[in-house]
């Protein structure tokens, strides 16, 4: 690690305003960040720490919908009983991310932000159909994610919230990669009011949408439509871990095995 | 008989050590804090080969606290780093030994080879400062596997080394095997890959040197398994000093698995900075930097084949390796694919004729030496592979075609060099197969086959060996050291004890077990027992723990040495109580004279030692101090029976280990508790080889892809099931313990029970090989090519 400099923000005005000022990075669970700086990988020479902000806090349900603040950390909302009794999947993957402490640090807004290629909740927030919230504008989830590592925000943009419609059902199946225990492959499923999406992350650069085992899924909605689809092999990872012909293999499956466990 | 007596033996005392550990008060090497400490940080080799055109380390030296910055042209008179045990080839000739340099010299020859040391008052100065060292470097192109290191063509690494061969050595009777194979009535052959491993124990290797300038004298605290033997090679080898102008102290250690045994490059490079820069110098490696440098363990690619006749006896076999040093032969590397692993292809079995030949090569990849099992757990795969593909070309079961082979009676010469002393392999086979309830097993499979999973079932009657022994032979087979153990006994005035031992313990529990053997054979209390090891300025010359060896070679010098005070003890209590030496009876803490009441507790004896007042001082020296040194006469010979039940889903190629049984035959018992531990975590590194590790680096431009735990798996808690563990006892019958070692065991017996098992649950949907690890792309894969 390089030395750098720490600011404490109170609001997410006084953050962004750091954030120019310095052309420093913000600081959520540190995760992710805190790990590349270690490794030399990242080198900011300011850091502003979002965890005393109060309005990045905190889960609500609002209409139809669930809002997460951006600096909720993944064990609140799996253990959120509004998140529970609304979209139980979504408690489900956060509980599924990482080990206790990646879960007691890391955050929602954290996640989405550094769009990791493997990371869980971009799943969820594609495969919802989910909204981000940011200290500008309201970026909908397919307009989000832009590829690895990259979003659709811009430099010192911050995500403030993210809201989840509440879906008639949804599931997420994580196949976790042996040693990140990041997913190798991670299939959403929801049936929402806007018809069926699937989100797939772990397969490809960055998450997308299984458009084949949506239409699949909208004529019927039952596992063996979700695996009868063959998925194709072009454009996805191979890695250590698995050859693009295995991760199109497992997105079917695991699309079968979350509609079989939405119910 | 009370709790401090010989019935002590056998007993799961709670380990003494896990206070400190539990509570955080343990002292690791990187808890030692020196005044005026620097800290030392090693620029490395981003390449995999490459030859250095210039150092340019101008402005390292004038960064913000440098203390020192030195690169190979800086190490006069230093010598490489030796290896301790010469392997003569078939030719006849002495394998291929070049240079192993502490800081490189004109090339860099893997990812990571160190190029230069910087010396700091922080570590981040010192990584500061080494960011701006200037290396023109000249990249070459490099090799990683051991057979294409061996191709023609291939990318020299040493000159000293043509055709990056290290040496070919055969161990058997070639004639002998060729005119079984001749006449057999089946042959199975495999094809077999050892995979690479890393080691990984929870503490990083780290140091810390320290020089005085009142003495001329070195300190080293490190992170090692046997400084005796760090010492000796370090000083006499490498610096060119006295043995006791260092001092090596290996405090608590946070595991070793074998990678802590070798002399490294840093920390000779720290105890030689130290007297350069006047101020002790600590190193303690990052992760990385032990994924990239620690000795890496096993990377075998074998040919094998056994000979059977009709009714499923095994005639010959015959067995062909290439394997992997590394760019340079660490400590003990030569003799890991030789010595430990030819000598173990007898297995359990009666085979009479068995010939090995082994091929050692030069890569540009991190030395390879002795991991967990060391040779061991590379040739029981091998021979129960084979055993369990036998099983299936003669449509024979597993048990029984095991059974028709077994050795039973003792001593048994093998083919293969070892004389096994003892053991009963019925009866570790019968019981583990109760315990894993392989009469149950089919139906347990018809249910899995309901849910669509697979079940299969997988057996490993291992055997290995301990104890390295006898120094003349092991001398004999190239051993540059020799292979016995010391120990000194200190009795204090007030008959407590201090132990010394030349074994280390670096969470084997020994100070628990030691005091067990030393109390329990006193007849005191075992509070009233230490047991200090790990410093060359404390404990007599000894060798270390490896090898499975500590009780069994360590603990019998103990032995040793306390039979020598009770026999002083003897004539001191014959003095007292006024009888014949031979009238005077020792048990239960007690010299009594035989037949009478009157007797000295071990207390009144030692305090007379101290306070001669009435004492045969013209006969007998005062204090109550000895010391044995202990060569064995053989190796021990643990053997067991492992069975491993995986079920695999066909359709993610997922294989999960659902039941594990290990009944093992490690002699008598001292803590079972501790022995049980052993055996759990021997297990858990056996399934993780089996199921998760694997060490990869790229072919093209030879970086370790698996350089961290993103990319490296090691078995979790919910990887592994809830394991059934049992013993059978046939005590060895060449030490007093009767015991023979059982630390490496499960890493040797489990990844041929699981591979076994996972053969077996895929044996009906035509898949004939699957390499290790099992990974669930690779089950998959193979699954789908046996499908088309
Ligand atoms: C051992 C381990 C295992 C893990 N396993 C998983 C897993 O299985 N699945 C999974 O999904 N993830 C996993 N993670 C990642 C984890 O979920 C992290 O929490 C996440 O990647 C980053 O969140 P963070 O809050 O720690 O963000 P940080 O590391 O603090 O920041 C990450 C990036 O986002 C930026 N940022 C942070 N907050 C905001 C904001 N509000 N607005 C704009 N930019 C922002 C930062 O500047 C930085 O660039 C794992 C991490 C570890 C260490």
């Amino acid at each position: 690690m390089y030395s750098f400099e720490l600011k404490k923000a109170d609001s997410v005005a006084d953050a962004a305003a750091l954030i120019k000022e310095t052309g420093g990075k913000p600081l959520a669970g540190g995760q992710s960040l805190v790990a590349a700086m270690k490794m030399r990988l990242a080198q900011p020479g300011t850091l502003v720490e979002l965890s005393g902000i109060a309005e990045l806090q905190g889960i609500r349900r609002e209409g139809d919908a669930i809002v997460v603040g951006a600096m909720t950390r993944h064990a609140e909302v799996a253990a959120s009983a509004a998140v529970k009794s609304a979209i139980p999947a979504l408690a489900m993957l956060a509980e599924g991310i990482g080990d206790r402490q990646v879960r007691n640090m890391g955050t929602l807004g954290g996640s989405l932000a550094n769009n990791d290629p493997a990371a869980c909740y971009p799943a969820a927030v594609l495969g919802l159909g989910a909204t981000v919230h940011t200290n500008t504008r309201k970026i909908a989830a397919d307009e989000f994610f832009k590829g690895m590592y990259e979003t659709a925000l811009d430099d010192g943009e911050l995500i403030t919230a993210v809201s989840f419609p509440v879906p008639k059902k949804a599931a997420y199946v994580k196949f976790v990669q042996p040693a990140s225990r990041f997913a190798l492959v991670g299939v959403f499923v929801a049936q929402t009011a806007s018809g069926v999406r699937v989100a797939v992350t772990g397969a490809a650069s960055s998450v997308f949408r299984a458009r084949p085992i949506e239409e699949a899924l909208a004529k019927s909605f039952t596992a063996d439509a979700a695996r009868a689809v063959k998925t194709a092999a072009d454009g996805l990872n191979t890695d250590l871990h698995g050859s693009a012909e295995y991760r199109a293999h497992l997105v079917s499956v695991l699309a079968g095995r979350a509609v079989a466990a939405a119910g | 008989m009370g709790a401090n007596d010989q019935s002590l033996i056998g007993q799961s005392v709670r380990r003494k050590e896990d206070v400190r550990f539990l509570t955080g008060v343990g002292q690791y090497t990187d808890d030692v804090v020196h005044p005026h400490q620097t800290y030392a940080y090693f620029l490395r080799s981003p390449h995999a080969h490459a030859k250095i055109r210039n150092i340019d380390t101008a402005k390292a030296k004038a960064a913000p606290g440098v203390v020192g910055v030195f690169t190979g042209a800086d190490l006069d008179g230093v010598n490489g780093l030796p290896c301790g045990w010469l392997i003569t080839g078939t030719d006849g000739k002495p394998m291929n030994e070049p240079p192993h340099p502490v800081l490189a010299q004109g090339k860099v020859r893997h990812v990571g080879d160190q190029v230069a040391l910087v010396v700091a008052d922080s570590v981040l100065q010192a990584k500061d400062a080494a960011e701006s060292i200037d290396v023109d470097y000249e990249v070459l192109p490099s090799v990683v596997s051991c057979v294409d290191a061996l191709k023609a063509g291939a990318p020299q690494i040493h000159e000293q080394a043509p055709g990056n061969k290290c040496y070919t050595w055969a161990l058997g009777d070639k004639g002998a095997v060729d005119a079984a194979f001749a006449k057999a009535a089946h042959v199975t052959k495999l094809d077999i890959v050892n995979n690479r491993l890393i080691p990984n124990a929870i503490e990083p290797r780290a140091a810390v040197a320290s020089y005085s300038r009142a003495d001329d004298s070195y300190t080293l605290y490190v992170a090692n398994q046997h400084p005796h033997v760090e010492r000796l090679l370090m000083t006499a080898f490498v610096l060119g000093l006295p043995e006791s102008k260092l001092r090596v102290i290996a405090p608590d250690v946070g595991g070793g698995f074998g990678s802590k045994i070798f002399l490294y490059a840093e920390e000779t490079a720290l105890v030689w900075a130290s007297k350069r820069v006047n101020r002790p110098i600590k190193w303690a490696a990052e992760r990385s930097e032990s994924f990239l440098t620690d000795a890496h363990g096993r990377d075998h690619v074998t040919h094998a084949e056994l000979a059977l006749d009709k009714d499923g006896k095994f005639l010959a076999m015959r067995v062909q390796s290439t394997v992997n040093m590394g760019a340079y032969l660490s400590t003990f590397a030569s003799s890991v694919p030789t010595i430990l692993y030819a000598t173990l292809l007898a297995g359990q079995y009666t085979t009479p004729a068995i010939h090995a030949e082994v091929t050692a090569s030069f890569t540009n990849t991190a030395p390879v030496d002795a991991y967990r099992g060391a040779g061991r757990p590379e040739a029981t795969f091998v021979v129960e592979r084979l055993v369990h593909q036998a099983g299936v070309d003669m449509k024979m079961a597993q048990d029984e075609i095991r059974r028709r082979n077994f050795i039973r009676t003792f001593p048994y010469a093998t083919p293969v060099a070892l004389t096994y002393d003892t053991g009963n392999y019925d009866a570790t086979l019968d019981e583990a197969m109760k315990m894993a309830d392989v009469a149950g097993f089919a139906a347990r499979k018809a249910e899995a086959a309901k849910r669509g999973k697979l079940r299969g079932l997988g057996y490993s009657t291992y055997i290995e060996a301990c104890g390295l022994a006898p120094s003349n032979v092991a001398g004999a087979l190239g051993a540059r050291a020799g292979l016995y153990e010391a120990g000194q006994v200190r009795v204090n005035p007030t008959g407590s004890v201090t132990v010394f031992t030349g074994s280390h313990s670096h969470g084997q529990g020994h100070e628990t077990t030691f005091a067990q053997v030393v109390a329990g054979r006193l007849g005191i209390d075992i509070g009233n027992v230490e047991v200090i090891h790990g410093d060359t300025g404390r404990i007599p010359f000894g060798m270390g723990t490896y090898g499975s060896r500590s009780l069994a070679v360590g603990g019998t010098a103990i032995v040793k040495a306390l039979d020598k005070v009770i026999a002083k003890g003897k004539k001191i209590a014959a003095h007292l109580l006024e009888a014949a030496e031979a009238d005077i009876e020792f048990a239960d803490g007690k010299f009594t004279v035989a037949g009478t009441d009157r007797s000295k507790a071990f207390a009144e004896i030692s305090l007379a030692a101290y306070v001669p007042h009435n004492y045969p001082l013209g006969t007998l020296e005062p204090g109550l101090e000895e010391t044995a040194f202990y060569d064995p006469t053989n190796f021990t010979y643990p053997a067991g029976s492992h069975i491993c039940e995986v079920e695999i889903d066909p359709e993610t190629g997922v294989v999960e280990v659902v039941a594990f049984t290990a009944c093992d035959d490690f002699g008598n018992v001292i803590n079972p508790m501790i022995v049980e531990g052993q055996v759990h975590g021997g297990v858990a590194q056996g399934i993780g080889q089996a199921l998760l590790e694997r060490c990869v680096y790229d072919a093209e431009t030879g970086q370790l892809l698996t350089g961290s735990y993103m990319d490296y798996a090691m078995p979790r808690a919910d990887d592994l099931p809830s394991f059934k563990v049992g013993t059978k006892v046939t005590p060895c019958t060449h030490n007093p313990l009767g015991a023979k070692g059982c630390g490496e065991a499960g890493a040797i017996g489990a990844p041929a029970a699981m591979m076994n098992a996972v053969h077996d649950a895929l044996l009906a949907s035509g898949v004939t090989r699957i390499d290790m690890p099992a990974s669930p792309h690779r089950v998959w894969a193979a699954l789908q090519a046996a499908r088309a």
